[in-house]
């Protein structure tokens, strides 16, 4: 093994990503893919930790049925800030912008993203886009809730146009970072890689950016028409100026639902590297798992009138929506299976990845199920609109996407930063985080299903057990975060020095240092298969694996 | 904790006796067929839930690394066995929604002869006007017979929610949704309000009385007399309950999304514009039929007008209600 600096070799080099190019500026207006997935990764985490703190909140105002210790407007606009926060500034770009910026073109043995200066560019449109909402949200007493729904969003004192303007700009940003990843994958892949070789990340992150470029034009065309109607009184939703409010819901979902998707998509990627590491096995059905997420991509475009049951449009439409929303559960259920049979035989080591990648098959199939009740237009009658939605919502958004988030930060954290964290701290917070979630949300399912509306401030005595233990259940979440903060954080100034390829994974960002030199590779590396663990060993004195034939190693 | 609410809580969701798990009483004919789809959806996910998580279990346990353990070589993929897991999902959601399209059309379809009642949803109140003229904020409608809802909204998007029936539409401005139940149990039961429509969204309840046999008949002639039977503060005060004025105003000396009426008759108010004026019978007139003419300082603009909804004899009751909230104006 050579130990000149900068030969894409596995051990550490002096001058890796992180060194090269000291100060502040050197950040600000850096090209390399690596220093924008972390730019994002820190303002993401940022937006996370203000989102997380308002559901705080908002748990503990509802502790008990009547006035906890803000009022009715102050809670609106807190579930306001926390949707909008969540959603615009934290899931969609969570998984594609932070991990995929820095995973993807290593993932590909390319030396950067297609367009980096574009890359950049997309990432001061997410500051600018994220400053606006923040700002008009907390100064302007936004209290429509994260969809803007018409007629409500015209007649509200509050200022609605500015955070309008703010969704308006992060799309662009997604719209960017989805364009860059297209072109990077169709463009950069290595020798070697073809579409059947490409490892799942890869084609979830593609899959994502299909979307992002078709859908989150229209979430502009609508937000645009919204600023039109408020502004200068052309009537497209507003009923009293000969508008229909229900074709605002069409045009929002018409975005939104495929965003759940831009959402979940990235973090079944992650699924599928994570249950193929940790099992030590090759991933079971490839293409089985490579089609059902291009069904998904294009099925979910085909069914948002599933979140219309109730509003009046035809039964007609409702019948075909139904039974469209009901074919998207196939895709997912045949994820589910793959990754149950990658494990089967394999030998399954129980890191933190992994236990986030088992939570993820708990509370993903639990949103997944839960998704079949508001499939079926009779039950969904009933459930629409209450707390069932809600927890539903929660068990893919959280369960699926943000725990996916988490197993990938665990996954990718040494490759990022060049250091291990405390593993014995990672299963100890991941406890709290698991129990802390079902505790919170599956209350919510009970809640819902026996009658509680969401959004409501004030409730009935009845509901008030259910919302206990939720509250309850987000202090414990809110205790695993806090915990994840600090090993993380400790791991950067103590941790031991990462390998290269600490968890035995065959990908191509484990075949360079970590963390990686700025180029990334010296010469483009060929791709092999990237399940086939065959050449890999563990190695006492490198902690962490080698290969055996010393291919892929520079 | 543990005895006075865990438990109490296990056995809620569990359903009590005769209930599906989860779900609240059964009170109208959609009930039952809501609740059947619901068990067979609960039953096959439990299914599923315990087939994926208990393979995933055993699993990590036969599987473990561990020393002297190696994965095998299994085949990358099979594709009959894939093809088998695609396709009875596929059967199963497609039973799914066969049993919840056949439910949805027996409530998207308005039987004849349906007994009609009209709706108006507004922030944040309910207004049940019957066929007969009498306008009420509770919803009284007969046992067995179908009821039809015609429903509209003064301002923003409603929901009128029923659990106990499992119904739901929403209320949309500018166009008229119907819905249909037909109760099975005479009783009390909560209407919600299930579309977001802002600051008093959760206090925008209500509630079903569903009268024995014969019993509705009655209650609807007396209570289209009930206003003559009242000295007229009485009355007013009975119009300041069912018209909506509660939710907003109290009685109680504190402000809530509008100000109180307690001691208010008689006194001189600041207006939002910065001008005076006597809270006397024409200031509480044109605040009943034009509410965004004077705003009182310090509230938002976000009354609706009660134009065309109330008469000038309910006008003069809600004006002696309110003289009757303030004895020291010397108007009694």
């Amino acid at each position: 093994m050579s130990e000149s600096a900068g030969d894409g070799g596995t051990t550490a080099v002096a001058d890796n990503y992180l060194t090269h190019g000291k100060g502040i500026l050197s950040w600000l207006t850096t090209l390399d893919h690596k220093r924008i997935g972390i730019l994002y990764l820190i303002c993401i985490l940022s937006a996370f930790l203000l989102g997380g703190i308002f559901a705080l909140l908002m748990r503990t105002e509802l502790l008990t049925p009547g006035r906890t210790f803000v009022d009715a407007d102050t809670y609106n606009q807190m579930f306001t800030l926390h949707g909008a926060v969540m959603i615009f500034l934290f899931i969609i770009p969570g998984i594609p912008a932070a991990i995929g910026n820095f995973v993807v073109p290593l993932m590909l043995g390319a030396k950067d993203v297609a367009f980096p200066r574009l890359n950049l560019f997309s990432w001061y449109l997410w500051l600018l886009g994220a400053a606006f909402l923040v700002v008009s949200i907390i100064t302007g007493a936004v209290d429509t809730g994260w969809t803007f729904y018409t007629p409500y969003s015209m007649v509200t004192s509050a200022s609605v146009i500015t955070v309008v303007l703010g969704a308006f700009i992060l799309g662009f940003s997604s719209i960017f970072t989805g364009l860059n990843f297209l072109v990077t994958i169709h463009r950069l892949r290595p020798p070697g890689m073809t579409w059947f070789r490409m490892p799942l990340f890869l084609r979830g992150i593609y899959g994502t950016a299909v979307m992002q470029v078709l859908a989150t034009p229209v979430l502009g065309i609508t937000l645009l028409l919204l600023v039109m109607e408020r502004t200068i009184g052309i009537g497209i939703f507003d009923p009293n100026l000969g508008g229909d409010p229900v074709l605002f819901q069409h045009f929002f979902w018409f975005y939104s639902h495929p965003a759940v998707y831009i959402m979940i998509l990235p973090a079944m990627g992650v699924m599928s590297e994570l249950f193929s590491t940790f099992s030590r096995k090759h991933i079971f059905g490839y293409r089985f798992i490579a089609y059902s997420s291009v069904a998904i991509a294009i099925l979910s475009f085909l069914v948002w009138g599933h979140h219309m049951f109730t509003s009046g449009q035809s039964a007609l439409t409702s019948m075909v929506f139904s039974a469209l929303t009901f074919s998207v559960a196939i895709p997912s259920a045949i994820k589910v299976f793959n990754w149950l049979a990658t494990m089967y035989k394999g030998s399954i080591r129980l890191l933190t990845p992994m236990l986030y990648a088992l939570a993820f098959l708990f509370t993903f199939g639990i949103g997944g199920l839960t998704g079949l009740f508001l499939g079926a237009l009779a039950v969904d009658i009933h459930l629409h609109d209450t707390y069932f939605v809600v927890a539903h919502f929660h068990y893919t958004m959280f369960g699926g996407a943000v725990i996916a988030f988490l197993g990938a930060l665990h996954y990718w954290w040494p490759k990022m930063t060049g250091r291990m964290y405390s593993e014995k701290s990672g299963r100890f917070a991941f406890f709290f985080v698991f129990v802390g979630f079902n505790l919170t949300f599956f209350t919510q399912f009970v809640a819902g299903s026996k009658g509680m509306p969401r959004r409501y401030y004030h409730y009935v005595e009845e509901f008030a057990i259910y919302n206990q233990l939720s509250s309850l259940g987000s202090y414990l979440m809110a205790i695993g975060f806090f915990l994840i903060a600090g090993y993380l954080i400790r791991s950067l100034i103590k941790g031991p020095k990462a390998p290269a390829n600490p968890w035995g994974s065959n990908s191509l960002e484990w075949h360079t240092t970590s963390p990686p030199p700025w180029y990334n590779f010296k010469e483009t590396p060929e791709a092999g298969d990237p399940y086939d663990y065959s050449d890999l060993r563990w190695d006492d004195e490198e902690g962490g694996y080698v290969s055996i034939s010393g291919r892929g190693n520079g | 904790m543990l005895m006075n609410h865990i438990i109490p809580f296990f056995l809620a969701a569990a359903g009590d006796a005769g209930l599906s798990p989860g779900m609240p009483v059964r009170a109208s004919t959609f009930a039952t067929g809501v609740d059947w789809v619901w068990d067979l959806i609960l039953g096959i996910s439990l299914l599923f839930f315990v087939l994926i998580i208990g393979l995933m279990i055993l699993f990590i346990f036969q599987y473990r690394a561990r020393e002297g353990h190696e994965s095998a070589p299994t085949p990358s993929h099979n594709t009959r066995l894939e093809v088998i897991w695609t396709v009875i999902p596929t059967i199963i959601v497609g039973i799914i929604f066969f049993f919840g399209f056949r439910g949805y059309m027996d409530m998207a379809v308005v039987p004849r002869g349906a007994y009609s009642i009209n709706v108006l949803a507004q922030r944040w109140s309910w207004q049940f006007q019957y066929p007969n003229g009498h306008v009420d904020n509770e919803l009284h409608v007969p046992v067995d017979r179908p009821v039809k809802l015609v429903m509209t909204s003064d301002d923003v998007i409603h929901g009128f929610y029923v659990p106990a029936f499992r119904v739901k539409r929403d209320i949309v401005p500018g166009r008229y949704n119907t819905t249909w139940f037909e109760a099975t149990e005479p009783g009390e039961y909560d209407i919600f309000c299930a579309e977001y429509c802002g600051t008093g969204h959760s206090d925008m309840l209500s509630k079903v009385i569903v009268h024995k046999k014969g019993d509705f008949e009655k209650w609807l002639s007396e209570a289209a007399d009930l206003l003559g039977t009242m000295t007229p503060a009485e009355a007013g005060e009975w119009l300041y309950n069912a018209r909506g004025c509660k939710q907003c105003h109290t009685i109680d000396g504190a402000a809530r999304i509008g100000p109180t009426f307690k001691g208010d008759f008689g006194t001189e108010r600041a207006l939002k514009d910065g001008s005076k004026v006597t809270v006397d019978e024409n200031y509480i007139r044109r605040s009943i039929l034009d509410p965004q003419s004077q705003i009182a300082a310090g509230f938002e603009p976000v009354m609706p007008t009660y134009k065309g909804r109330v008469t000038d004899e309910e006008i003069t009751m809600i004006i002696e209600f309110l003289k009757s909230l303030n004895p020291e104006s010397g108007d009694q």
